[in-house]
Order: C-alpha cells, then sequence, then structure tokens
C-alpha cells in the first residue's frame, strides 16, 4: 500500500493512499467536525460539516469523502470555513424543533455540542416549526421526525451491520423523513430486530429508548464500536 | 360617567398582569378584574409528545416553581404507569418540594412583599424594592437572599440544578441525595431556622401597624381547598383535596386527584388567559374558593412540627373559624416555611435519602392520570390522557394561580372601593391595589422578575374609550 504526503492545516502528514482527509486528519491529530460520519459505517457525505478547502480547486470538498493524493495541501479551519459550518448548523436548526431545553438528548447531542463548539450563538434563518409526529409505537424506541437532521447512520447502520435494513428515507427535500420498512409505524416494521444499533447510532434526539426524560438519553457508541471491531478484525474488545 | 381604571403593568408579581377597575356614573366601582396577559399554549402543544417528556416540558411553565409542575407531572405519569413508586422516592420528591416551598416562599416574602411592609406602601417605588431593602435594613436583606439560596439549593442537590431539573419522573426520581449534599443542607438548617423565626416575630410586630390593611386586602368569606394527609394535617405532596368553608368547617374531604372533576368546575373569562375555577357544587361564581399558604393553613388539622404548630395557633386567632384576610397570606407563607424547615430537619438524616431504589419501571397500564402536588401558591393539578403507546392525548394543567383568579378579583374590588370615590384616583390606592395582588404572590407562568422599576401607570377611561383621568409613578 502507497504512502501519500500532504499538508493538513500547514503540517506535514503522511497517510496511506485510500485514506480520506478526514481519517488522515484524524491520525494526525486535527479534528474536523462531522455529523453523518459514524466511525465503522460508509461515508456519504450528507452534512457537509466536514467540509475542507483544497489547494487548486474553488470547490470546497467533503473530508469523509475525499481520498488523500500527494501533495494535496488541506485548510480544515479557514474563515470562510467556520462561518459556512455555523450557516449549516443554523439551516439543521432552523429545518425541524430542536429544542434542546426539553430534548431528551439535552447535554448529550452531537448537533447542539457542535453548535456550541462552532460559536452558532443564534440562528439567522426562519424557524419552520415542523410539528411532525413521533412515533413511539416501538415497545423499546422511539422516533421524533422532528430532531431528526437526516444523517443516515440508522439507515447506514441497521443495512451495514445489522444487515436488517429495516430504515430508509422517504419523500425529498423538506418532506424527506427516515421511516421504517415501508412506512409502517416502527412497531409493525418487521424486519426491525429491535438491536438497538440505530439508536446508539443517532446523533441527536430523534431516536431514543422509549422512557427516556428530559436529557436523560446518553448513547453508549462503545458498543457500536466493539460489534464493527468483532466483525472485521475478529477481535472481541470489551 | 361609568369609568375604568387601569393598572398596567402590575409590579414585584411573577409575570405580566395588568388591573382594571369599573366605576359606576357616581364614581363608586362596580367591578374589578386582575388580567393575566401573558399567553403560554402549553396544555396544547404537549399534545403529541410522549409522556415521559411531559415532566421535563412542564417544568419549564414557570421558573419560579418548576418543582411544582415537575412533581404534579411526575405523579400522574405514576398514574398512568399505575406504579406505587419506592419509598426512597416519595421520600426525594417530599424533600425537593420543601426546597421549593422555602425558596419561593422567600422570595415572595423578602423580595417582593416585604419592601411594602418594611419601607412602607406609600414610600418611593424607586425604591420600594428589594435593593431599597437592602440599603435599609442590609442584614434582614441578606438573610432572605440566603434562605432563598438554602432552598434553591436543596432543589439543586437532587436534581443537579436550581431550575428546571427534570429529575422526577414517572415512576420515581432519578437521583438519590449524595452524601455531601446532605452534610451540606443540614449545616445551613440552623441559619434557615434563625432567619425564618426573624421574619415571623417582625412580621407579627407588623401586623398591629398594618390592622387597616388586613381588613380590607381580600377579606371576605370564600371556601379553601388544599391537600391534607389521612388524618388532616397540612400536605404538601401526598394526600388528599380538603375543601374548608369561611367558619372552618369540612364541607368536602380526602377526595382523590383523579376525581377532581367532581368538584373542581373551570370557566373561562373573556378577558384574560388565566382560567377561573370554582367548586362545583356551589356553582360559578358562588364556588370562589382560594388555595396557597392561607388555605393550606385553614384547612389542616396540624402540620406536625413542634415550631410550626406553635405559630399555627396564633395564625387561627387572625379569624374566626377560617382566617378570611387575604393579608394572611403573608403570615402563612411564614409560618410554611418554618414547617418545612423543620420537616426538613426531621428527614435529613433518613438513609432512605441516599437509596439506589428509586424508579418503578413499568408501562402504559392506564390512559388517563391526574397528578396533584402542593405548589408554594396553592393546589396544582396536572391531568393527562394518553393513547396505549404512552403518547399524550389531551392535557388539563389547574394551576394555583388561577384558582385564586376569583379572589383576586374580589381583592381588587374590595380594596379599589376603599380608595377610589369619584372620578379622581385617590392616592396609596394604586399601592395597595397591587399590594393586594402580591399577597397572593401570583406566578404567572413566567421567569422574568418585574421589581418596581417598570411604570405604574392608572388609566381613567369613559365609556366611550375616552381617558378621563392618569396617574403613574416615576421609572
Amino acid at each position: 500500500m502507497a504512502a501519500k504526503t500532504l499538508t493538513i492545516d500547514g503540517k506535514m502528514v503522511g497517510a496511506h493512499e485510500d485514506q480520506t482527509i478526514l481519517e488522515a486528519a484524524r491520525d494526525a491529530g486535527i479534528k474536523i467536525p462531522t455529523l453523518c460520519h459514524l466511525e465503522g459505517l460508509s461515508d456519504l457525505g450528507a452534512c457537509r460539516l466536514c467540509l475542507v478547502e483544497v489547494k487548486g480547486s474553488n470547490r470546497l470538498q467533503p473530508a469523509c469523502a475525499i481520498k488523500v493524493a500527494e501533495g494535496m495541501e488541506v485548510q480544515t479551519h479557514s474563515e470562510r470555513l467556520q462561518k459556512y459550518r455555523r450557516m449549516i448548523l443554523e439551516l439543521l436548526f432552523a429545518e425541524r424543533n430542536h429544542v434542546c431545553a426539553v430534548c431528551v438528548s439535552n447535554g448529550h447531542c452531537e448537533l447542539q455540542n457542535l453548535a456550541i463548539e462552532l460559536g452558532m450563538d443564534h440562528v439567522r434563518f426562519d424557524y419552520r416549526f415542523s410539528g411532525f409526529d413521533v412515533d413511539i409505537t416501538h415497545n423499546r424506541y422511539g422516533l421524533d421526525h422532528n430532531r431528526c437532521i437526516l444523517c443516515t447512520r440508522c439507515v447506514r447502520v441497521c443495512n451495514e451491520v445489522e444487515g436488517a435494513h429495516t430504515w430508509d428515507v422517504a419523500g425529498r427535500g423538506a418532506d424527506a423523513r427516515v421511516i421504517t420498512d415501508l412506512k409502517q409505524p416502527w412497531g409493525e416494521a418487521d424486519s426491525c430486530t429491535a438491536c438497538g444499533k440505530c439508536v446508539m447510532a443517532c446523533p441527536t434526539g430523534a431516536l431514543f429508548y422509549k422512557g427516556s426524560t428530559v436529557a436523560e438519553m446518553e448513547r453508549d457508541r462503545t458498543r457500536l464500536e466493539f460489534i464493527v471491531t468483532a466483525r472485521e478484525k475478529k477481535q472481541w474488545i470489551v | 360617567m361609568a369609568q375604568r381604571i387601569e393598572i398596567d403593568p402590575v409590579t414585584r408579581i411573577e409575570g405580566h398582569a395588568k388591573i382594571t377597575i369599573q366605576l359606576d356614573d357616581s364614581g363608586n366601582v362596580t367591578d374589578a378584574h386582575f388580567h393575566v396577559t401573558e399567553f403560554r399554549g402549553f396544555e396544547r402543544f404537549c399534545e403529541g409528545r410522549p409522556l415521559w417528556e411531559m415532566a421535563g416540558i412542564t417544568a419549564r411553565i414557570c421558573g419560579i416553581c418548576p418543582v411544582s409542575h415537575l412533581l404534579a407531572s411526575a405523579k400522574a405519569g405514576d398514574a398512568i404507569l399505575a406504579v406505587d413508586i419506592p419509598p426512597a422516592a416519595d421520600q426525594l420528591r417530599r424533600l425537593m418540594n420543601l426546597g421549593q416551598i422555602v425558596q419561593s416562599h422567600a422570595l415572595s416574602f423578602f423580595h417582593l412583599s416585604a419592601p411594602d411592609f418594611l419601607l412602607g406602601m406609600d414610600s418611593p417605588p424607586a425604591t420600594r424594592n428589594v435593593f431599597g431593602l437592602m440599603a435599609s435594613d442590609p442584614d434582614l436583606a441578606r438573610a432572605g437572599i440566603r434562605l432563598r439560596q438554602f432552598g434553591q439549593e436543596i432543589i439543586e442537590c437532587l436534581g443537579g440544578k436550581k431550575i428546571h431539573p427534570a429529575w422526577a419522573v414517572p415512576g420515581g426520581v432519578r437521583s438519590a441525595l449524595p452524601e455531601a449534599c446532605r452534610q451540606k443542607i443540614k449545616s445551613k438548617l440552623p441559619e434557615a431556622r434563625a432567619t425564618t423565626l426573624t421574619a415571623l416575630s417582625l412580621f407579627k410586630k407588623l401586623i398591629k401597624q398594618f390592622k387597616a390593611e388586613a381588613q380590607i386586602f381580600g377579606n371576605f368569606p370564600s371556601l379553601f381547598m388544599g391537600l391534607v394527609g389521612p388524618d388532616g394535617s397540612w400536605e404538601h405532596y401526598g394526600g388528599n383535596l380538603r375543601f374548608v368553608d369561611s367558619g372552618g368547617n369540612v364541607i368536602a374531604d380526602q377526595i382523590p386527584a383523579a376525581r377532581y372533576r367532581e368538584y373542581i368546575g373551570e370557566a373561562s373569562e373573556a378577558q384574560s388567559y388565566l382560567k377561573s375555577p370554582y367548586y362545583r357544587p356551589l356553582g360559578y361564581p358562588e364556588g370562589i374558593y382560594r388555595v396557597g399558604p392561607l388555605a393550606r393553613l385553614n384547612i389542616c388539622s396540624q402540620i406536625g412540627t413542634p415550631l410550626a404548630d406553635l405559630e399555627l395557633s396564633h395564625f387561627r386567632e387572625c379569624g374566626n373559624g377560617s382566617v378570611t384576610s387575604s393579608f394572611f397570606y403573608h403570615y402563612a407563607r411564614l409560618i410554611e416555611i418554618l414547617a418545612a424547615v423543620e420537616k426538613i430537619e426531621a428527614m435529613i438524616d433518613n438513609p432512605e435519602l441516599g437509596s439506589e431504589w428509586l424508579r418503578a419501571d413499568a408501562g402504559i397500564n392506564k390512559l388517563e392520570g391526574v397528578g396533584v402536588s402542593e405548589a408554594p401558591r396553592g393546589t396544582l393539578l396536572h391531568h393527562y390522557q394518553v393513547d396505549a403507546n404512552g403518547m399524550v392525548q389531551k392535557v388539563n394543567l389547574i394551576i394555583a394561580t388561577g384558582q385564586n383568579n376569583l379572589a383576586m378579583n374580589r381583592t381588587v374590588a374590595q380594596i379599589a372601593r376603599h380608595y377610589v370615590h369619584g372620578s379622581k384616583i385617590q392616592e396609596g390606592m394604586l399601592n395597595r391595589v397591587e399590594a393586594g395582588i402580591r399577597a397572593f404572590d401570583p406566578c404567572l407562568s413566567c421567569s422574568t422578575h418585574a421589581y418596581g422599576k417598570m411604570p405604574l401607570a392608572i388609566a381613567l377611561i369613559g365609556p366611550r374609550g375616552e381617558l378621563v383621568d392618569t396617574a403613574s409613578t416615576p421609572v
């Protein structure tokens, strides 16, 4: 496997040729914000938070989806990127009802944490006040579309790790929703094994353990890492 | 010519409100209303949320008494899960509510109402507030602020934060009292007790000075309602409802919260967002009843702690049967702080408070549930209907201040009748109408505090809407 040498934020970095910019940056201790990316799942560049500037290209590139190349010069935290990232977060907050104060994930939410970290202290866009349904027909889990950011981690983890492929996305644009089976209530989705990987993967309060009260929903991602490592490397490290 | 007097906004209460006083052609007061001008809409937007979120959502109704909503909501949840919560959870919820009573009553007395008593009803409004109190009696003001802090710290010790802790949940509570916090609360109890006793002796001296106010500050016969224990003793969290009349006779007793509808009707009035509950057997508006500290002390047979019971016997001398003057809400409030401090003293060493058995786990076992708690301002009811999955379908909240609505209207009218004659506003009326409202410590579900800096304005408005006279206080 050939190694590539590139510069990230002025730092010389060595990476394997099949690594993405995101992976190379993280190996080098450079943190790039992400929302749809989750270790162990395929990447699809949905959230655009990991956008970086690559010298020689006017377009911003999603670090999770672009492979490293020899001599690449990458900027991950320029003024322009910070501005766009804040705007992306503002749009996510405006699109649905992310009412942190009464959310089950308050204090344990990746969206909320990023907003704090990236200094998104207000939203300049009009809120859409989605008013979507909440599905608590499943006897163990609940789904609140109002808190969903359509990162599709649930779709990918169910398909790629559990292998059940209960989740999909239906509709387009503002009407897009994650669905279970053929848009049945979750409690009636026959393919669901009730494994809970989707709940572990969700970055916000959209998927939760039924019975969770406000700010109580904490996720144990190490369970997912354990399963992925066991599956891919045949190592069972608890 | 018929006229209308408006006081807008009312200051040093929790929330936004105005008062209107209607005069007839000869300038006599015909009617008076306390209008709540803020709209919240919680009953509606909670529909379609999971039951388990309700405690956390409804706690947000108020920044002063979030614990009351938290507990009423959690109890409605207990009813829907159809569980008996673990004994430790019951004790811990009680501890938090006692902390809440201390902090809210201390706020009402020291921060909001004491300036009227100690600086004088007619002292300049620019200094008739907690800052003026600090300047004139810094030790008392500081002690009062620390007393409130003591109550707030109990809430923080249990719930992790002073305001809006989502700690009580359907089935129990989320965490126990850590040992370090128990020590901290215990160490602060003597000071809390001393401050309460100081305030009580101060207030008792003032009673003579405010004899005139005691006569006209909402002094009328009405029913009183609140929770009592199985033996009729003072309650703040458990027990059942009791109604007592102004002669001190029990007219309905040991009514489970779930049957509140048989006894409480709710009327809506066009001019206020506050509903007006009434005692159903007597109809509206004859079924006027009061809730809160005055009511709780009128309905209970005893409090159950030595010092508070002694004070209760003095309190009872202020009335004949029931104490009917709303001015004595202040007195009752101080006695309740004392009761709360004594009850905390009695329970703080209970090892149960550190238990790990805190939460009953159950699914939806009933489609309807009612939870009741005694908020500092009076009885609070949460009534939920859910579907088989636990999705909230319908919410009805009966809040303490709403139950005092009819009584507050009557208080305003009584004070105004005393001070308003003819088309000119009598000096002192404005201050006393507001102080009369403050006796009820109305909580208009808002964490914004107005503390005497807002302009008070009265407008005399003629029958065709023309402005006849105005009066205002300097900003």
